[in-house]
C-alpha cells in the first residue's frame, strides 16, 4: 500500500520556482499588491499569467465569455481553502484547490471544464511561496484537464488572513443520460470506497500538532474526474457519487442514508487504512472512518454492475486500493451500521463536530 | 496493527464469549469501571454479544465526565483572562460550564490550546516567558504521572509563568463509595488496566477486604475485555471474591514504582466533588505544599468565589452509579445528545451516555433487546 495506492504524480516542480525580476524587490506580498496599481498588475503579470495563461483567460475583460459546445446540464460547485499550514506533505492549498472543485464537479458525473481562482492573501506572505503555490495549483489544473478561465486576487491587512486563502468555483458538463443524486440509493446496492480512508485528514494533523511517525504520512490530495469517467464507461446507471471530505466515510454513508431513507450496511474490516494511518488514529483515539480524505470517492452502484465498476475503479488512477465495503438496505432508514471486527453490528453515526483527540 | 489486532480477534473473543456462555447459570451485573472501557465495548459491539444474564453497569471512570461544573466554569474563566495561554487534553473543550465552553472562550479571542502532553504546556511556558501558561489537569491516576512531572519539571526550570487547575480523582475511593450507596447493586468489577499499569492493583486487596465484590484487572480490547468478564463471572459462580489479573502484558501487582513516587511528591490526597456524585472524601489531588505556587487557583484568586451546582434536569449521577441507564433518561437523544450535551456523562466520547447514543442506538432502534438494556433490579 505504498505512496496510498496512487499512481506516481508528476513530480511537480515545486522547488524550481524562481521569483521574477519585477517582484524581487518585494520577498514578501505587502498592501500595494491588491492596489489595483502598477503592483497589482507586476503580480497578475508575472507570477500568474504566466503559469495559468490560456486563451480565455488572456481575454483580460471584467468577464470571461465562452460557450460550452457538449449537450447536457451544466454542474457548478464552488469551494473556499482556508487549510493551514499552507504546505503539507502530499500536496499544498494550491493543488488542493484544484482538486476539490474538480471533484465535487465530477461526482455529479461531469467532467469539469472551467474553473474561476480567487486569491485572498495576507500581506507579509513569502513571494516564493505563493510563487509555488500558484505553480502547483496551475499544474493540478492541467493534470485535471481544467483551464482557469477568471480569476481575482485581493490583499488584506497582516493578521486579517492565514497566509492564502483560494476560492475556486467549476463549472462542467453531466452526460445526457446519467442521473446521479444523493437520494437515488436503493436497498441492494453496493457500496464501494476508492482505497485507504483518512491520509489527508491524519497528513494535515501531524503537521498540524508536530507529530512525527515512523513513515510520514501523506495527504491522498487527487483529482477524481478521471476515476468517474472510468465508472460511467462501466455503466451510466451510478446512483451515488460522493468524495469522502470532511467528515469521512461516516458523514458520507450518513447523508446518502439520510437522502435516500434507506439503511447502509459496511463491514468495518473491508474498508481500507493504511497501516500507518490506523496506528495515527489508534494514538490521536480518532476513528478512521470520520477523517478526512482529499482524493477518495464512495460509489453507489447496481448490484450487476459492482464487480466492473470496482475493477475499473482500480484500474483508474488513485484506485488501487479500491474494495466493496458493503451494501445498502431496507433496514433502518437513515441509518448507517457497521458489522464489527468480533461480528456484532453497532451504529455509526454523524460525526459530532470537531474530532478531538481523546485524554485517554 | 501489531499488538494491536490480535487483542481484537474475533475467533479468540467468540470462543471467550462461549466459554462466558458455558460458565455462568444466574445474572450478574458487572461495572467496567473506566469510561474507555465504555467505549471499546460499545464500539467493538461486545455487549451484545454477552449472555442474556451478564448485565454491563458503566462506571463512573471518564475523567472529562466527573470533572465538575464548577472547575470547567473557573477553566473558562481563567482562560478568558487576556495574558493567559490555556492548555488542556483535546475533549474537555467541548465541555459545557454553566455559561458557555472553552471552545466559545476560543472563539471570542481567548487563547485556548490543545496539547497532547502536559509537557508541552511547560514547553510553551517556556517559549512565552511573558504569558501565563495554565494546563486543566484532569484525569485518573493514569494522566497524574504526566501532570506531576509537568509540575516537577517547571519548578526544576524555576518558571514562574506556569501552573495547573487541578481535577485529579482516584479510584479506590469512588469504589468504595459506590458500594457504600445503598442503590448500587454491582455484583463485581472490571478494574480500569491503564490506572492499574501505574498503581498496581495491591490497593484493591484491602478493599475486598472491607467490601467482598470480586476484581479483575482488566484491559481495553474485546479479547481483553471478553476475558476479564470470564474470570469475574467464574469467580462469582465459584464465590470466590479475589483481586485477579487478565491485563498481564500492561499491569504488575505493584504498578508502576517511580511513577507513584512521583506522584505522591507532587500530589496529597483531599476531598474532591465529582460531576453527578458529589463530594466524595479523600477521592482527589491536591498540590504539596512545596508546588503551591503552580496551583492555578491560587494563581488567579478571582476564581475563589466561583461556586456552581449541577444541572437538575440530567441524570448523569445516577448513570456514574451505575443504577439507571442512559435511555432511562426522559432528555436521552431528545434535550441531550452529543451535539446538546446536559451533562457530563454525554459530552465525552468516552461517557456512557455519548458512547451509548453513538453506538447503541441501533439496537434500541431495532427493537432488540440486550443486556444493555436492562438493568439488574428490574430482573
Amino acid at each position: 500500500m505504498s505512496n496510498n495506492g496512487q499512481t506516481p504524480k508528476e513530480s511537480l516542480n515545486l522547488m524550481g520556482w524562481t521569483c521574477p525580476a519585477p517582484l524581487r524587490n518585494y520577498p514578501t506580498v505587502v498592501l500595494g499588491h491588491g492596489s489595483g496599481g502598477k503592483m497589482t498588475h507586476d503580480l497578475i503579470e508575472h507570477l500568474f499569467a504566466p503559469i495559468l495563461q490560456n486563451e480565455l483567460l488572456d481575454q483580460f475583460g471584467d468577464s470571461t465569455q465562452f460557450a460550452l459546445s457538449q449537450p447536457g446540464r451544466i454542474a457548478m460547485s464552488t469551494d473556499s481553502f482556508v487549510i493551514n499550514p499552507l504546505f503539507f506533505p502530499g500536496g499544498n492549498i494550491g493543488e488542493l484547490a484544484i482538486n476539490g472543485t474538480v471533484n465535487d464537479i465530477a461526482m455529479s458525473g461531469a467532467q469539469p471544464r472551467f474553473l474561476s481562482a480567487g486569491f485572498i492573501l495576507e500581506e507579509g506572505l513569502p513571494m516564493e511561496d505563493l510563487g509555488r503555490i500558484v505553480t502547483s495549483f496551475g499544474e493540478a489544473a492541467q493534470a485535471a484537464g481544467v483551464q482557469i478561465i477568471a480569476a481575482d486576487t485581493k490583499v488584506v491587512n497582516k493578521g486579517h488572513g492565514d497566509g492564502l486563502y483560494i476560492n475556486t468555483t467549476g463549472i462542467g458538463v453531466v452526460p445526457e443520460g446519467v442521473n446521479i443524486a444523493a437520494d437515488r440509493a436503493q436497498p441492494g446496492d453496493v457500496i464501494i470506497v476508492s482505497g485507504t480512508m483518512a491520509d489527508h485528514g491524519i497528513a494535515i494533523m501531524s503537521v498540524r500538532e508536530g507529530l512525527t511517525f515512523e513513515s510520514v504520512i501523506k495527504s491522498d490530495s487527487a483529482p477524481l474526474n478521471g476515476m468517474v469517467q472510468a465508472i460511467l464507461g462501466v455503466t451510466p446507471n451510478v446512483h451515488c457519487l460522493r468524495d469522502a471530505t470532511r467528515g469521512g466515510l461516516a458523514a458520507v454513508l450518513n447523508e446518502l442514508a439520510s437522502a435516500s431513507q434507506v439503511g447502509m450496511q459496511f463491514d468495518e474490516t473491508a474498508v481500507p487504512v493504511d497501516p500507518a494511518v490506523h496506528s495515527a488514529c489508534e494514538m490521536l483515539g480518532l476513528d478512521p472512518f470520520y477523517v478526512a480524505n482529499e482524493g477518495k470517492l464512495v460509489a453507489v452502484v447496481p448490484p450487476e454492475h459492482a464487480d466492473a465498476v470496482l475493477a475499473a475503479i482500480r484500474q483508474s488512477p488513485y484506485g488501487a486500493n479500491a474494495a466493496i465495503i458493503g451494501q445498502v438496505v431496507n433496514d433502518h432508514p437513515g441509518m448507517v451500521v457497521a458489522r464489527t471486527r468480533i461480528g456484532a453490528q453497532r451504529i455509526v453515526d454523524l460525526p459530532a463536530g470537531e474530532l478531538l483527540p481523546r485524554i485517554c | 496493527m501489531k499488538y494491536l489486532d490480535e487483542y481484537r480477534d474475533g475467533d479468540v473473543t467468540r470462543k471467550l464469549l462461549d466459554q462466558i456462555a458455558a460458565t455462568v447459570t444466574r445474572p450478574w451485573a458487572l461495572m467496567e469501571v473506566c469510561g474507555g472501557q465504555t467505549h471499546s465495548i460499545l464500539k467493538s459491539g461486545l455487549d451484545t454479544l454477552l449472555p442474556k444474564e451478564i448485565t454491563l453497569i458503566h462506571g463512573p471512570g471518564c475523567p472529562v465526565c466527573v470533572t465538575p461544573l464548577e472547575l470547567i466554569d473557573k477553566a473558562v474563566r481563567i482562560a478568558s483572562f487576556p495574558n493567559v495561554i490555556f492548555t488542556s487534553y483535546g475533549d474537555m473543550l467541548r465541555v459545557p460550564g454553566s455559561q458557555q465552553d472553552l471552545f466559545s472562550v476560543k472563539a471570542a479571542g481567548g487563547d485556548v490550546r490543545i496539547v497532547y502532553s502536559p509537557l508541552d504546556a511547560v514547553k510553551l511556558a517556556q517559549e512565552n516567558p511573558d504569558k501565563e501558561v495554565v494546563f486543566f489537569a484532569i484525569g485518573f491516576e493514569t494522566t497524574a504521572p504526566a501532570n506531576a512531572m509537568s509540575v516537577f519539571q517547571a519548578k526544576r526550570l524555576g518558571l514562574t509563568n506556569y501552573s495547573i487547575l487541578v481535577s485529579h480523582v482516584t479510584v479506590p475511593p469512588i469504589l468504595s463509595a459506590l458500594l457504600e450507596a445503598e442503590d448500587v447493586l454491582v455484583d463485581g468489577f472490571l478494574a480500569p488496566g491503564h490506572v492499574n499499569a501505574v498503581m498496581g492493583y495491591w490497593e484493591y486487596e484491602d478493599l475486598i477486604k472491607s467490601y467482598p465484590v470480586p476484581m479483575v484487572v482488566t484491559g481495553f480490547e474485546p479479547v481483553d475485555l471478553a476475558r476479564g468478564i470470564l474470570m469475574l463471572v467464574r469467580q462469582l459462580e465459584e464465590g470466590r471474591t479475589e483481586v485477579e489479573n487478565a491485563y498481564e502484558r500492561a499491569v504488575t501487582c505493584e504498578g508502576n514504582v517511580p511513577a507513584q513516587k512521583l506522584m505522591s511528591e507532587v500530589f496529597k490526597m483531599a476531598d474532591h466533588k465529582w460531576r453527578g456524585i458529589g463530594m466524595v472524601p479523600m477521592s482527589g489531588y491536591r498540590l504539596r505544599e512545596p508546588y503551591a505556587a503552580y496551583d492555578a487557583e491560587a494563581r488567579f484568586p478571582e476564581v475563589a468565589t466561583i461556586a456552581t451546582d449541577e444541572s437538575p434536569l440530567c441524570i448523569s449521577g445516577d448513570v456514574l452509579k451505575g443504577i439507571k441507564k442512559p435511555i432511562q433518561c426522559p432528555a436521552f437523544g431528545k434535550e441531550c445528545t452529543p451535539q446538546t450535551p446536559l451533562g457530563a456523562t454525554m459530552v465525552s466520547s468516552e461517557g456512557a451516555c455519548a458512547a451509548y447514543y453513538r453506538y447503541g442506538r441501533f439496537q434500541v432502534a431495532q427493537g432488540q433487546a440486550t443486556t444493555q438494556q436492562k438493568v439488574k433490579h428490574e430482573q
